[in-house]
């Protein structure tokens, strides 16, 4: 519910190819609409000022921090959440994460895995060097990293076997 | 048994990996409002509420609320327990009463129709404060000048204590070498990725509260509200929904929350608060301030005598409720030395109230404290002997024979496997090889440290340890299973699951306790109303004490399994058997778990008289004896150093550990490399810092630092099991154990680096600055 006098802007865009036009707060940001008035709750809010990467969505394609863009900022853009990227990248890193135990509490995953696909996209052979560097805005405190590398690391190379 | 044991992935974290899970705030009520804090901005102060008109004006506010508001519905708490009596820690209450005694300390909250209107309408709040006297410092806080962390309190010494055994004089009178050392350890935090939240309802025509809240052990917490906000324990029902972390952070009582649940009895709709980050990181406990000075006499032959050490703990406000900051000091000194064989020590604690948040249980708590003393000071004693730091520790572990072991202090330790830990660590390492890569490095004009650290852990605490202290935390756990009519099994246990795999490991004990799938096994957890009262997740107690009631349980049911099968298919149960899902005999399957199920729930009559399945069914597992059980292992870390920035690189490191049966060696590895990487954050970059003044400066993850992936070591891992015996599976705690060494290996590797510089370092975290200062680099 709003409060009577927030300021609000109308916007228009897409959440996972579904269009959307409605008014948003103005200070509301990305993630926070996308989680409570979208009801996409799989983006993660954990520090709200673009250190942790647990708040990834992809913006027109690209990987963003959705705590530090506003949701008046995507009108007119097509966002994905984790939720409905479908693409063979992400759904082989879940599946990877899924096997190598990846992930603990499971609160960083989305925005990790995101991210490693945003890599993959780009440099599919990457090393394990490079991995851990492209993952690096996106912090873990459960499993130390190096499972997630493993997973990482898997879907490359059977990218590069392919 | 054929899943025990099983590297099986995580049946949960399908969902997590899709994005599908329900941590706290992904859950909504209809015509809930957002609570927001005003927290006192100043370390220590007095202060007076002279106006919420203007907060209350603010268009979307619902409501304001001060102590006098909440004091018609919540009772003040105070930490009290047996295991530190006369201890003194003030009153607390959900919102401070006209002190304000650390910094972020919750003085009124806000209900708004958003959370940024709440926070809009908490600066409005109109407040008189009269600042008084601070003190943070750990150091200065005993002096007798010091400012009293509390009005009237004459001293900020909150208890003390000597934990004693054997003749210290006598031990330090015979030594041939006496080492010594003063760590100093500033304060970290755990940094859930999830911040702390909750979700309360009221309802008041049935009496009833409803609480969703990211938390380890819902039981415990709704024992706390039942007291606290005066509902009766059956109508308070705690949900701990999917949890983004825990570490130990979420399983006291912390202010914020309580109020939230009083502002949702107060006003009868839901209240929601989530911790913003920066209020996390000032509300959420800290822990491991600690100032040592330690000393150990070792005799001619470079066998350790014993230890003589003085600990002051820093607690902050207050001892956190219910199971006290206390418990860190004590576990720091019973861990230091824990590995060798000595016959006197001496350890003094005094714990401290100081003005900053209150610390408390963080993983392995004490233990990375007391581990890096003690092997900071076995690496002393080899230096000053001329000999290698193994060989060192070789002579002094506790051996197998010598087993149970009871040292000075009284910690007894049972059934450890420090040797096989130590060979197999010198295999992995291919020590000579690494001697020689090192060598070479050196020559080359990098600086290389090569550290280790020997770990004994107490875990998996038993019914003594808070029992007898009076503290109401049950160590006791009960599995809940029932067959359902498609032949799966729905399990429902007083385990918490938080991350860890505990209920993975769980569904496999299931599974071979009964003769299913793994996949089968649906386990539920984290909610009062469908589990027992029971334990949650504390003290890596989940397979060492979860698992045996869930084997219990199993064994239950697969009784009351064969004995219905058996009066159908007209044979003796003992000719029977559960495969799979199947009820065989020699001649093979002979029908289902789904059949038999649905006979007995849908067809009864099919069954002979007298014949009552009971389909349902519980057990619960009080371990008899052993207050904890100790686990051990070793921990090596290869650093780099660059002496010109100070910044130093862990390349590589080793963790063998004894845990006992291992469950599941996938999920256990992953405990053990995640808390190598938060011992190594502890050891390097994490702290939680204060200016002179008390103000708080590490309120962003800008400014505390977590490890991050690129600045990472791969982490060998390995194991040696021996299982506990006095259970049915054997298995021991795993979820600390890297937390424990890390931080150890890390320091003994700095100084294994910086020493031929003739420089070393004694304390954590060891940044860029205090590197730099140790070489002189830096004034």
């Amino acid at each position: 519910m709003l409060p009577p006098d927030e300021p609000t802007a109308a916007i228009a865009c897409t959440v996972n190819g579904q269009a959307i036009r409605t008014q948003v707060p103005l200070r509301r940001s990305l993630v926070d609409w996308l989680r409570h008035d979208v009801g996409l709750t799989g983006s993660h809010v954990g520090c709200e000022h673009g250190v942790c990467g647990a708040c990834h969505v992809r913006v027109d394609g690209l990987v963003v921090r959705g705590c530090l863009m506003l949701a008046v900022q995507a009108d007119g853009a097509a966002i994905e959440t984790i939720e409905g990227a479908a693409d063979a990248l992400t759904l082989a890193l879940q599946q990877a994460f899924f096997e190598k135990a990846a992930l603990q509490c499971g609160f960083c995953t989305p925005g990790m895995i995101l991210q490693a696909a945003e890599l993959l996209a780009a440099n599919p052979a990457p090393s394990r060097a490079e991995v851990r560097e492209a993952l690096s805005g996106n912090y873990c405190r459960c499993t130390g990293y190096q499972p997630i590398v493993d997973a990482v690391m898997a879907v490359g190379a059977a990218l590069h076997a392919k | 048994m054929t899943h025990i044991g099983q590297p099986l992935p995580r049946a949960a974290t399908a969902r997590l990996v899709a994005g599908r899970g329900s941590y706290l705030d992904d859950v909504s009520a209809r015509g809930e409002v957002h609570a927001a804090f005003l927290r006192s901005p100043y370390p220590h102060a007095g202060f007076r509420i002279t106006g919420t008109e203007a907060a209350r004006a603010l268009p979307g506010v619902v409501a304001v609320l001060t102590e006098a508001d909440l004091a018609a519905v919540c009772q003040p708490w105070q930490t009290k327990t047996g295991s530190a009596p006369g201890m003194v820690s003030p009153p607390q209450r959900a919102l401070a009463k006209d002190e304000a005694c650390y910094q972020g300390e919750p003085i009124a909250m806000v209900l708004a129709l958003s959370r940024a209107v709440a926070e809009d309408a908490a600066e409005l709040v109109e407040v008189e404060w009269q600042e008084l006297p601070a003190i943070t410092n750990l150091a200065a806080a005993l002096e007798a000048d010091a400012p009293p962390a509390h009005q009237g309190l004459t001293s900020n010494l909150a208890w003390s204590t000597e934990l004693k055994g054997g003749d210290i004089e006598a031990a330090f009178a015979a030594a041939a070498l006496v080492v010594e050392d003063r760590l100093t350890f500033t304060r970290s935090t755990g940094v859930t990725l999830e911040p702390r939240g909750v979700l309360a309802q009221y309802n008041p025509a049935s009496q009833a509260l409803e609480v969703r809240i990211s938390h380890q052990m819902p039981h415990q917490l709704q024992r706390h509200l039942a007291d606290l906000l005066g509902v009766p324990l059956g109508r308070v029902r705690v949900i701990c929904p999917d949890v983004g972390g825990g570490f130990g952070l979420k399983m006291h009582v912390y202010p914020d929350e309580i109020a939230t649940c009083a502002a949702a009895r107060l006003l009868g709709r839901p209240v929601r608060f989530v911790a913003d980050r920066a209020e996390a990181l000032l509300s959420d406990i800290h822990a491991r301030e600690h100032i040592v000075e330690a000393r150990m006499a070792v005799d001619a032959e470079g066998r350790i005598l014993g230890f003589d050490v003085q600990d002051v703990q820093g607690l902050g406000a207050y001892s956190i409720f219910p199971r006290s900051s206390t418990t860190e000091g004590v576990s720091a000194l019973r861990s230091l030395g824990a590995p060798y064989r000595f016959s006197a020590y001496r350890g003094r604690l005094r714990s401290v109230l100081q003005n900053k948040v209150p610390t408390g249980q963080y993983r392995s708590v004490g233990h990375p404290v007391g581990i890096a003393v003690a092997e900071r000071l076995v690496d002393l004693a080899a230096a000053a002997r001329g000999e290698d730091p193994l060989e060192f520790r070789r002579r002094n572990l506790v051996a197998q024979a010598e087993m149970p072991w009871v040292n000075p202090l009284g910690a007894r330790m049972a059934e450890l496997s420090h040797q096989q830990c130590l060979a197999k660590l010198e295999a992995l390492l291919d020590l000579p090889t690494l001697r020689t890569e090192i060598a070479a490095m050196r020559a080359a004009g990098r600086c290389i440290g090569l550290g280790f650290a020997s770990i004994v852990e107490f875990t998996a605490t038993g019914p003594e340890g808070y029992g007898r202290a009076g503290v109401l935390v049950a160590a006791v756990d009960t599995v809940v299973l029932s067959l359902e009519p498609s032949g799966e099994v729905t399990a429902r246990a007083s385990i918490s699951e938080i991350g860890q795999g505990t209920t993975q490991g769980l569904a496999q004990v299931v599974s071979d306790a009964l003769g299913v799938a793994p996949d089968q096994v649906l386990m539920g957890s984290g909610d009062t109303a469908t589990t027992p009262h029971g334990g949650g997740a504390w003290a890596s107690r989940g397979a060492a004490i979860g698992g045996e009631a869930a084997w219990g349980a199993g064994r239950k049911l697969r009784a009351e399994v064969l004995a219905a099968a058996a009066a159908l298919l007209q044979c003796a149960p003992e000719t029977l058997d559960v495969r799979d899902g199947r009820i065989t005999d020699a001649s093979g399957p002979r029908m289902t778990l789904a059949e038999l199920a649905e006979t007995v729930t849908f067809r009864g009559y099919e069954l002979p008289a007298g014949v009552q399945p009971q389909l349902t069914v519980a057990h619960h597992y009080r371990r008899e004896q052993d207050t904890a059980l100790t686990t051990n292992g070793f921990q090596a870390s290869l650093v780099e150093i660059d002496a010109e920035t100070g910044i130093i690189t862990p390349l590589r490191h080793w963790a063998v550990g004894d845990c006992g049966r291992l469950l599941n060696p996938l999920l256990v590895e992953g405990q053990v490399r995640g808390g190598v990487v938060q011992g190594i954050g502890e050891a390097l970059f994490e702290a939680c810092r204060y200016d002179e003044t008390g103000q708080f400066l590490s309120g962003t993850l800008a400014d505390y630092l977590l490890p991050m992936a690129g600045e990472m070591p791969d982490i060998t891992v390995a194991h040696v099991e021996t299982p506990y015996s006095g259970s049915v599976l054997g298995a021991k705690g795993a979820g600390e154990a890297g937390t424990a060494g890390a931080p150890a290996a890390i320091l003994n590797a700095v100084n294994d680096a910086l020493a031929p510089h003739g420089a070393s370092v004694s304390e954590l975290p060891v940044t860029p600055g205090v590197v730099l200062r140790a070489l002189g680099r830096l004034a």
